[in-house]
């Protein structure tokens, strides 16, 4: 149906062009009114409502005692040890499972890259990852670590009363075991793409001038697969800062001391209903995720500035 | 390009390692899902083949009606989501007019957004307007949240669509109808019907919206019911039904990965490359 309303600008050519591309520009924003309109109610106004949240004291346990408490909630939360030690935790979990996905997703990149036979056969596995449910592959890694039911503990090698997921460095271990495993294969497809870019013909010109297959790799590929690279780290980092569902599973509620962000901000808003405090949570969480963003997309800036100036 | 022996076994090698790699946790939730209780316990693989643990689940309504909800939420939210986006990618990938660079840059922007910071406002706004615990409480949060990944996907496919064809099929005498339907239809139909795939995926997927704004049958969806699912006793999850569910919900992701797994690829790179 678009479409063909779409070709009636194109049959007026007559009119003159100014006449056409008003045309165009109504027809344009027609199309993209209900999507933006869609992406500004429900995230936009959500935000908005939630700052407005942030500033009240507003428990739906004592719902009569709302009132605006100005920026006392933000105070609450930036001087309680918890959450600092949510953020340490985050900030572990995202940079621990963003560094092995990338290593990993360049292998896997690589290794699909340079396929001689069953390029389907991998890309369809890796692609299983990606589609199955995180909460299900939670509970895979769950119960293949728990004491008793798990397989991992009766590997040989492996202590047969191995408990990792009773302690709080070995919960982080399966947690980040869980995410990297359900992201990576994204991080290989996007590195993928990426290596696509690279121009053979510079790998055979280096060959030439005697570049060793290392070398080239970090003198060549790196260089200009950077754009796609930061790309993926965007994306991955964000994704991972916002971790909850696998710790959701893998230690409901955060337990032992493996609560990131995310959990604070639903435990305290739905489960303690602390909507208030709950709402500058989560509004903290939004400033830190801009932060990430802005960092990225200027990294990506420079380095595409500088691509552009040396090619 | 000919090829050693020794980059043979090495490929051979690296192929393996990643169906390993992607198979190993699905293959164990199978394996546990086939055990009665007693033969959890012995940590090995595929020691049991029993559907004790299938026939459970599916004489259990808590998991039927959440596969019903997962079934109609998921899709309803794809069919509003592509609709949308198939106009907006329309108009960025064909159309000049001011305003796209903010269009697209805004979608970017709800990309990023954490759906943790609105949870909280969602669950307030919800209750009062009594949206709370129903279908259209999640189809809406769920509609938007793809729409970024649904617009840069179809109009990466836009764009490399041939629209001449069009104004040429209109030359030889079709109708604008005949030419849109008859030309541009089936050329646009794999794109919209990879971005309908990767939508379904994220509806599918999601946990954190379908734990916080629903709290009955009445809207939970598979996720979120697998979180609460309960055996006899409260305090044991019942590892052998959680696993059956799973194997359920998994089983049709994988057969549309095995499937469609070169479009999934496509429109997974070309949406991230162009943003």
């Amino acid at each position: 149906m678009a479409t063909a309303e779409a070709t009636a600008p194109t049959t007026q050519k007559k009119k003159g062009i100014t006449d056409r591309a008003r045309a165009e520009r109504k027809l344009a924003w027609l199309l993209c009114a209900p999507a933006v309109i869609a992406m500004l109610v429900v995230t936009g106004y959500p935000i908005g409502y939630a700052v407005y949240l942030s500033l009240q004291r507003y428990d739906l346990r004592f719902p009569d005692e709302k009132e605006f408490v100005g920026l006392s909630n933000y105070g609450d939360v930036l001087t309680s040890s918890t959450w600092w030690g949510d953020v340490w935790n985050t900030v572990v979990i995202t940079v621990i499972s963003v560094s092995i996905e990338l290593v990993l997703g360049m292998a896997i990149a690589l290794v699909m890259h340079r396929a001689i036979f069953g390029r389907g056969p991998v890309r369809a596995a890796i692609l299983i990852p990606y589609g199955i449910i995180t909460v299900v592959a939670a509970f895979a890694w769950k119960y293949a670590f728990d004491p008793t039911s798990g397989f991992v503990a009766n590997l040989p090698l492996i202590s047969d009363t191995a408990q990792p997921l009773n302690t709080h460095a070995g919960s982080l271990l399966v947690i980040i075991l869980a995410e990297v495993w359900k992201t990576t294969p994204f991080m290989g497809l996007l590195l993928l793409a990426g290596l696509a870019l690279v121009p053979d013909e510079l790998h055979e010109a280096a060959k030439v001038d005697g570049a060793s297959t290392v070398q080239r790799f970090f003198r060549i590929t790196i260089p200009l697969m950077k754009p796609a690279i930061l790309v993926a780290l965007l994306f991955r980092t964000l994704d991972a800062f916002r971790i909850f569902d696998n710790i959701y599973i893998i230690q409901p509620g955060g337990a032992l001391n493996t609560e990131s962000v995310s959990i604070l901000g639903y435990n305290v808003t739905i489960n303690r209903v602390n909507v208030g405090l709950g709402s500058a949570i989560s509004i903290l969480i939004f400033i830190c995720v801009i932060l990430i963003a802005v960092f990225f997309v200027k990294a990506l800036g420079t380095s595409t500035a500088q691509q552009r100036g040396e090619t | 390009m000919t090829h050693k022996p020794r980059e043979y076994v090495l490929w051979t090698i690296g192929l393996l390692v990643v169906l390993l790699y992607a198979l190993i946790p699905v293959v164990w939730i199978a394996s546990l899902s086939l055990k009665t209780p007693e033969q959890v316990a012995d940590r090995k693989f595929f020691s049991g083949f029993s559907f004790d643990n299938y026939s459970d689940v599916f004489s259990d309504d808590t998991f039927i009606n959440a596969l019903i909800n997962s079934i109609g939420i998921a899709s309803i939210a794809t069919f509003i989501s592509i609709v949308l986006a198939a106009m907006a990618a329309y108009a960025t990938s064909r159309l000049n007019f001011t305003g796209k660079t903010l269009i697209l840059s805004g979608a970017l922007a709800v990309a990023m957004f954490p759906p943790i910071s609105i949870v909280g406002s969602l669950f307030d706004m919800w209750r009062a307007v009594g949206l709370y615990d129903t279908w259209p409480g999640l189809i809406i949060p769920y509609m938007t949240f793809t729409l970024p990944l649904a617009i840069y996907t179809l109009s990466a496919f836009f764009r490399e669509i041939p629209w001449e064809l069009e104004q040429a099929a209109q030359v030889d005498g079709a109708t604008p109808f005949q030419a849109f339907r008859k030309i541009i239809v089936p050329l646009a139909a794999p794109g919209v019907f990879t971005a309908a795939i990767l939508v379904f995926i994220f509806a599918w997927n999601d946990f954190i919206f379908a734990n916080t704004l629903t709290s009955t049958d009445n809207a939970r969806t598979v996720p979120a019911a697998l979180a609460f699912f309960t055996g006899a006793s409260q305090f044991t999850q019942p590892i052998g039904a959680i696993c059956a569910a799973s194997v359920v919900v998994t089983v049709p992701i994988i057969v549309m990965v095995l499937i469609f797994q070169r479009r999934i690829v496509a429109g997974l790179t070309a949406g991230a490359v162009k943003g």
